[in-house]
């Protein structure tokens, strides 16, 4: 309900309106659901009545304003010389403005004439009427409009919206927006200038900064002063929130490094088997999820959201066993020669290209986004999205999976035996050659598992794999090599150092800094990070 | 042969001498046969056959400076290509110069790149390139001071093994992103190209590539001596110790990374001429050039050829791309992946020495063991 007060001040800024743009008085009280006079100046076939009219409408928050200002907006208003009364044209006929009951006896009706001012002053009714639409999000849209466009006319309908608002967030806008007019108008004293400096101060976003920007330069000092303090201070919280946001790219960049390096960190960092093919696996993974997909569509749609569960799995098992079959058929003919397993492995990913190029094309295929992976949210100015999120905690539970097979499960313990100490391993009794295949296996699988996740933001083509693998070798060997702990490590500061760098350095640049920085930083500790201590490291 | 154990090998040995020799007869005998026969005649050779022989040979002195720090040193730098591609762009430099008004915009300084991006001046690193003399010495400097400062770095902290590799990969990574930025000023994307004439001769005409042709040539064999002059002295010695046993050469007394320096510099100038030379007959360099893969592809020449070999890499170099000429323009062309990574699986696996490495192999065990001592035999094992 209005309250009475309320009512006084609206009828009183209605009727100023009325006086100021047509000099007409009526003597009737407006009441706020009353809209029979603006209804009547319609109806006088006057430009000055029909803009004065608009603008009583927008103010009156009657239900029936919307509807008549846009049927205005559309030449469906029409109104009769004798009686003088306005119509909407429907397609049941004309119907009456306010109980949109069709007219028993139609008289003869022309509509209401519309030049650019009326236009201008239809924009603005409509501007009004929006501060207070049913629907939030036009009201919150409406009020950031008014916000920026400091208009004084607009105070009243922002009264009128800020008596009636309940929803928090489109209230805040509402103050803003009232604030930021209050800052600007002359006739207002000092005091309450400051105290709008301060409620839009304490919004702290870019809006609240563009409004503080633009106090008149006439203020007094005081409120200069207090306009200054306030735009210090979003600043402030501006910048520490973009380095947050920063932060989560780079979290989000370095678990995409993670998880496109923790493969590599089996087959290079235990193995020492360096496998160009390793990004080859990724991209395998991706067109896994692809293939998962596509059956799905065609077979079963409605498990379309399960899809990369699915996926995972086959992904694994798939990649694998390439991954084993390339151990068995090549790799295990080179160990101790690292520089040729480069050159094989090269070879294999040069194969493994183009023959998804053969079978699948050049392209892009298009690898759908389950439901439970699109949408975002805010955390106080950070925007995250779910797919990003979901890519990390991802990445943190492939890693822990990994960690935990490595440390806990028997085939971990012969992993690690292997790589310490090959002969004594076999003297133990442990099949080093199946071992080696199963290592290498396990690596290549965790790459298509990698492939899954990256098929959500990356371009599913035969070259995935191509712009991973550089990227990878340097995780894994800024991070320190056989050591899982030092791949997360190079991955997450990798993927944050590139985005803290990129708002100075741009993209490019930041990238190349980062490669420097990486090449600069192995001259200093040549093993990495988290190096491997012990007499084994001197070849 | 060498009759006796205690003589130091010849220079140029046999095999060299081979190489020499059908080099020089291809280098006399393509280009005259391309200018001096007609069209129609049958031992006519067309100038398209020019000069992609000339980029053949071009490659041939790339590959062999790959050689000499792989086949020698043990360094497997996957960054070869970016000093090639610097002497290439030095080259280029010289030739949009070269241009002048004859430019799309007809500036007489700037490129019609710079134009295009409204700059007003000439950057300052492009002074000097109008000068053939100066572009000349850029050919060789830039790379040569890019292995210089890199190699500085990388040998004094001991960085070796596959952790050289992956850096030199990231350092034409690199450069590829760098070059590719238009903001650099070398043409960006589109590189450098629509070249006009090289010191007044038309760059087009048949003339000028026959030249060019020969010049590749002679490159290559002054490259082939110098680096058997170098892995021959004493100084190659110690190379080819390095390459063997790092560590027992640093307790020998010897600065290993001051040897590995050297060696890699001019290794990188070695492919800076390439570069140079590289350019004026394809008529076109851009950063594609600085990918990753190029110097991969580089590594898998020498190794097809024999590495260690020096012989081996060159003709390695000319059969790989023979062979990719001849699968990319057919109806093959969809399977020469599949042909250039079979190769590189089936050579390392199959022919680890690569085609002359096992030549000599074979050589070696026809000869009676009373002479085996002849040649020094470069051992393919790596150092690491």
């Amino acid at each position: 309900m209005i309250s009475s007060a309320r009512l006084r001040r609206l009828s009183c800024a209605l009727l100023l309106a009325l006086c100021g743009l047509c000099g007409a008085l009526f003597s009737q009280p407006a009441v706020a659901q009353d809209i029979s006079s603006p209804l009547a100046q319609l109806a006088t076939d006057s430009y000055a009545d029909t803009e004065a009219a608009l603008g009583a409408l927008a103010l009156s928050g009657s239900p029936a304003a919307a509807g008549i200002v846009s049927a205005l907006a559309d030449g469906k208003l029409v109104f009769s010389a004798v009686p003088r009364q306005v119509f909407l044209r429907t397609e049941a006929g004309l119907v009456d403005p306010l109980t949109l009951q069709p007219v028993a006896d139609p008289p003869a009706v022309k509509p209401v004439r519309v030049n650019n001012r009326v236009r201008r002053a239809i924009e603005a009714a409509n501007g009004t009427l929006s501060l207070v639409s049913p629907d939030p999000a036009r009201r919150l849209e409406a009020a950031t409009a008014v916000a920026r466009s400091r208009d004084t006319a607009a105070l009243p309908a922002l009264d009128l919206a800020l008596s009636k608002e309940a929803d928090p967030k489109v209230k805040t806008a509402l103050t803003l927006a009232r604030a930021s007019i209050v800052m600007g108008q002359p006739g207002v004293s000092d005091a309450e200038r400051i105290a709008a400096i301060g409620l839009v101060g304490a919004e702290g976003n870019q809006d609240a900064l563009a409004i503080l920007q633009g106090v008149p330069a006439e203020s007094s000092p005081a409120v200069k002063q207090a306009a200054a303090d306030a735009i210090a201070g979003i600043e402030r919280s501006l910048a520490m929130w973009s380095m947050a946001q920063n932060v989560w790219y780079g979290l989000s960049l370095g678990s995409v490094l993670l998880l496109a390096a923790i493969g590599l960190a089996i087959t290079f960092g235990v193995m020492g088997v360096i496998n160009m093919a390793h990004g080859e696996m990724v991209m395998l993974g991706a067109y896994t999820t692809f293939v998962v997909q596509d059956a799905i569509r065609t077979y079963n749609p409605g498990l379309f959201d399960w899809s990369l569960i699915i996926a995972i799995p086959l992904a694994f098992l798939f990649t694998g066993l390439i991954g084993v079959i390339i151990e068995r058929t090549v790799i295990r003919f080179l160990y101790g020669r690292a520089l040729e397993t480069l050159l094989a492995t090269w070879g294999i990913s040069l194969i493994l290209q183009q023959a998804i190029r053969t079978i699948f094309g050049p392209t892009n295929r298009e690898v759908g986004a389950p439901s439970w992976m699109s949408g975002s949210f805010d955390i106080g100015q950070l925007a995250i999205t779910s797919g990003r999120l979901w890519i990390i905690v991802f990445a943190i539970l492939v890693f822990v999976a990994l960690l935990a097979t490595l440390r806990m499960t028997r085939i971990g313990l012969e992993m690690r035996a292997v790589t310490q100490n090959r002969r004594m391993a076999a003297s133990m009794g442990i099949r080093t050659n199946w071992v080696d295949a199963m290592t290498f296996g396990l690596g290549s699988g965790i790459a298509g598992i990698a492939g899954v996740a990256l098929s959500q933001i990356d371009n599913v083509s035969p070259n995935l794999g191509q712009s991973y693998i550089i990227d990878s070798f340097l995780v894994v060997v800024f991070g320190g090599v056989g050591n899982l702990w030092g791949t997360l490590v190079g991955a997450m500061s990798l993927g944050i150092a590139n985005k803290l760098l990129e708002p100075y350095a741009g993209a490019v640049l930041g990238k190349i800094a980062l490669l420097v920085i990486v090449i600069l930083f192995i001259q200093k500790r040549p093993r990495g990070l988290f190096a491997l201590k012990g007499r084994s490291i001197e070849a | 042969m060498s009759p006796s154990d205690t003589r130091p090998p010849a220079l140029i040995p046999t095999n060299g001498l081979v190489f020499l020799g059908v080099l020089a007869a291809v280098a006399v005998l393509v280009p005259l046969l391309n200018l001096t026969t007609s069209p129609d005649a049958a031992v006519h050779v067309p100038t398209y056959v020019v000069s992609l022989l000339g980029k053949y040979l071009t490659y041939a002195l790339l590959a062999l400076s790959v050689d000499l720090i792989w086949g020698y040193v043990g360094i497997l730098s996957l960054g070869q290509g970016a000093f090639f591609a610097l002497g290439g762009y030095a080259m280029g430099m010289y030739l949009m110069r070269q241009i002048g008004t004859r430019g799309v915009y007809g500036d007489p300084v700037l490129p019609d790149f710079m134009v295009f991006l409204n700059w007003k001046e000439l950057p300052w690193f492009w002074y000097g390139f109008d000068l053939f003399p100066f572009a000349l010495l850029m050919v060789v400097l830039a790379p040569g001071i890019l292995a210089l400062v890199f190699g500085w770095f990388a040998f004094r902290s001991r960085v070796t093994g596959v952790y050289l590799s992956i850096i030199t990969q990231a350092m034409t990574f690199a450069l590829l992103l760098a070059f590719f930025r238009n903001d650099m000023g070398f043409g960006g994307n589109n590189g450098l190209t629509d070249f006009k004439d090289i010191l007044g001769f038309n760059i087009q005409s048949d003339g000028t590539r026959a030249v060019l042709f020969f010049l590749s040539a002679l490159a290559l064999g002054l490259g082939y001596v110098l680096c058997r002059f170098l892995v021959r002295s004493h100084f190659g010695k110690v190379l080819i110790a390095i390459r063997d046993a790092e560590t027992r050469v640093r307790f020998t007394g010897y600065r290993a990374e001051n040897y590995k320096l050297v060696a890699f510099v001019v290794s990188a100038m070695l492919a800076g001429i390439a570069g140079a030379l590289y350019v004026p007959q394809v008529g076109i360099i851009n950063p594609s050039e600085f990918s990753p893969a190029n110097s991969i592809e580089i590594i898998v020449w020498v190794a097809v050829g024999g590495r260690g070999t020096l012989v081996g890499a060159a003709l390695g170099a000319v059969l790989v791309n023979y062979a990719k000429t001849y699968f990319t323009s057919g109806f093959l062309a969809p399977y020469w992946l599949f042909m250039l990574g079979g190769l590189f699986v089936a050579v390392t696996l199959f022919l680890p020495k690569g085609i002359v490495g096992t030549y000599y192999e074979w050589r070696e065990k026809r000869r009676p063991p009373a002479d085996a001592a002849g040649e020094p035999l470069p051992d393919p094992k790596p150092a690491e």
